[in-house]
């Protein structure tokens, strides 16, 4: 009785709907809920759960890098009974052992937009080819400027810690605009000329302000400015204009948030990589009603090591042989 | 129980020989020569934001030499103080904290709410911009206040208080913004106002914007207040020693209240001129600028002891944290070692201000 009672409320804390025996349950776990990004995600996944008569649960942490809250919410899963986790972890190695310990139980782990360290501490990844995201944007702003030999590049990166989105994207940008990316998981070891420096934002409008200051101050002459995301892109026209220089560099960037593409109907960033947070998460419950009905997992995409859920160009400006939607087809499908 | 027929004034007493062999000198103020260095302490103890003047000008000779003109420019060195600026106002607030012996970790989440809520009420919300900025003031004032109670009233320590408000702020931030960035165009449409402090004066390669001029009114207006009123003096003494501030008489409370309402308020003016610096409103941003503020107050050599150390300092300190960075970059060093050199600047700081309390001792 004791133990019952302990039961049921560990239950109601955890906020676990009791489901039929028969009912398939899920779990959604997201860095935060407060960024827009998870908010689409969880809409994605809310939306297809219904649909597919699956019950869902959702779990955040309080803030990015909040390991502990995450860890909790993969342990009530297990405890619930659920039969599949879709999950963003804050930390990618250190939620590695805790969703083992899910798969060891029997539940499908799928990690959605940030991939483990190692890629097979899940079942599957669900995330943006933010290589691919890089790599179009490069080559659209090569193409737009034709001759690219009197190019003076600035690159607006993530942070010092140089994680794999902010050094897959820089060198996507590099490989697509033409330059030798030398080593691909290191950034700022390129010796071409036409770069005039990297320098971080940590991604927002303030620090894509003053590390755009700063690489003006190198060079004012900069004419291609690539941004990890659109806040960064933001800041970085704010200095641009702020120095007079706004209409002399295309700025280019990767994400596809609201504000972002209505940068990009704006005229302020030239094109940015759209990614698919609501894909994800749909294609994630798929995956989870099929290995509960059938016992089969997904597969990676051909040649990756991930499921990749797509990325789109998105700019006013189309450039032939790339593919790209206008800011007003994308303004329907961006996330925040 | 001595030999008694001995004359007392020929010879002292056994017990009183003693007091032959010492100094029959009356009591004087030491004399001695003082060393080069103790008399260094006692100038920078009597001015303390020396220490500050001189790492700044030093600064600015060596990266001078090291970077180049490029560095001397007019416009990088204009550059700077924009890039300052708003850690600068921020500074500010944290200095009159600071100065009571106590510490402030909510300012820079005070300054984004603030924004957030001008933004969201002209921008969205279709309010007059002046009475959107009025209301943020008032609000930035309460919440200053609402620090200032709690280390008042409930009597808990301000690291605490503001650690435990920093995370209440950041978290309404998030709630009031959705996370999601204002636009500076949508800004500009609805509310240009907003964007005053990022309007700029042009003086041949000097680009002055209003942001810069008004941090240094913000210390200029303080400086006054501490030092020249009643109410400034009240500051230095209960950051010196509470206790006796109390017995002297002052209303210790009152006052302490006072700080934190006016530290709520510079926050909120740091609010206005950080949406014309960065042109949109983020609430993303300067999510370090809490550390970044003491930072700039321990280089401007104030104390973190309380009562001691100028307003004027935590300016320069900012400006020292900037030249670093510009210089830096200028001279190609990569971001990792910009952070290093401004770690040991601090601990260098720190380390001198104690040295310089020790002068008394």
């Amino acid at each position: 009785m004791k133990k019952l009672l302990a039961g049921s409320a560990i239950a109601l804390v955890l906020g676990v709907s009791a489901a039929a025996a028969e009912d398939i349950g899920a779990c959604l776990i997201t860095k935060t809920d407060t960024n827009p990004f998870f908010v689409k995600m969880k809409e994605g996944a809310s939306e297809k759960a219904e649909a597919l008569g699956i019950s869902l649960n959702t779990y955040a942490g309080k803030l990015d890098g909040d390991v502990e809250t995450q860890i909790a919410a993969v342990e009530s899963c297990i405890a619930g009974g659920a039969k599949g986790i879709l999950i963003t972890p804050s930390d990618s190695r250190a939620l590695a052992p805790v969703v083992g310990q899910a798969r060891d139980a029997g539940l499908l782990v799928i990690a959605l937009d940030t991939p483990f360290e190692p890629v097979d501490a899940a079942d599957a990844t669900f995330a943006t080819d933010n290589f691919l995201a890089g790599e179009l944007i490069g080559q659209w702003a090569a193409a737009k400027m034709g001759d690219t030999s009197e190019a003076k590049i600035a690159l607006l990166d993530l942070n010092p810690s140089e994680i794999s989105v902010d050094y897959l994207r820089n060198n996507g940008f590099l490989q697509g605009f033409g330059v030798d990316i030398m080593d691909p998981t290191d950034i700022g070891d390129e010796t071409d000329e036409r770069i005039v420096g990297n320098d971080v934002t940590n991604g927002n409008e303030e620090g894509g302000r003053t590390a755009m200051e700063n690489l003006l101050q190198k060079d004012s002459g900069v004419n291609v400015v690539y941004t990890i995301n659109e806040p960064a892109a933001a800041g970085a026209y704010e200095a641009l204009k702020s120095f007079g220089l706004e209409d002399q560099a295309l700025i280019v960037s990767v994400d596809g948030g609201c504000p972002g593409v209505q940068n990009v109907a704006d005229g302020v960033i030239g094109a940015t990589s759209m990614q698919f947070p609501l894909l994800m998460a749909s294609m994630g419950i798929e995956a989870i009603k099929t290995y509960a009905e059938t016992g089969e997992k997904p597969s990676a995409s051909e040649g990756l090591d991930f499921t990749n859920t797509g990325v789109e160009l998105v700019t006013d400006e189309p450039v032939e042989g790339i593919t790209s939607i206008t800011s007003e087809e994308a303004l329907k499908k961006c996330w925040g | 129980m001595t030999d008694t027929s001995q004359p007392a004034a020929r010879k002292a007493q056994e017990f009183e020989q003693v007091v032959d062999k010492a100094d029959r000198n009356v009591a004087a103020f030491d004399h001695r020569q003082k060393s080069l260095i103790h008399r260094l302490q006692h100038t920078l103890h009597s001015n303390p934001t020396l220490v500050p003047i001189i790492v700044l000008i030093g600064a600015v000779i060596v990266f001078g030499l090291i970077a180049g003109g490029k560095f001397f420019s007019p416009f990088n060195l204009t550059l700077i103080m924009q890039q300052v600026s708003i850690i600068g106002i921020l500074a500010a607030a944290q200095s009159l904290i600071v100065l009571t012996a106590g510490i402030d970790l909510s300012v820079a989440a005070i300054m984004v709410l603030m924004a957030v809520i001008a933004g969201n009420l002209s921008v969205f919300m279709g309010v007059p911009p002046v009475i959107a900025l009025a209301i943020s003031f008032v609000a930035g004032t309460c919440a200053g206040m609402v620090n200032g109670f709690l280390v008042t009233r409930v009597k808990l320590p301000p690291f605490i208080t503001t650690l435990g408000t920093w995370s209440i702020f950041y978290a309404l931030n998030l709630y009031l913004s959705g996370a999601q960035s204002i636009r500076s165009q949508d800004i500009d449409a609805n509310a240009p106002l907003l964007k005053f402090f990022g309007e700029t004066i042009s003086l041949g390669g000097a680009r002055i914007t209003y942001g810069s001029i008004l941090m240094i009114l913000v210390f200029l207006v303080l400086w006054f207040m501490l030092n020249k009123t009643a109410w400034g003096r009240h500051v230095y003494a209960i950051g010196d020693d509470r206790e006796a501030a109390e017995l002297a008489g002052i209303r210790t409370e009152r006052t302490l209240l006072s700080v934190y309402a006016l530290a709520g308020f510079v926050c909120t003016v740091a609010a206005w001129a950080s949406i014309g610096r960065v042109g949109s409103i983020s609430p993303q941003a300067f999510y370090e600028g809490n550390l970044q503020s003491i930072t700039a107050v321990v280089i401007g050599g104030i104390s973190l002891f309380g009562g001691r150390g100028s307003i004027l300092g935590a300016l320069f300190g900012a400006l020292i944290v900037g030249v670093f960075q510009s210089g830096l970059r200028l001279a190609g060093v990569d971001v990792l070692w910009q952070v290093f050199a401004i770690g040991w600047l601090i601990i260098i700081a720190v380390a001198i201000d104690q040295w310089i309390r020790k002068v008394s001792a």
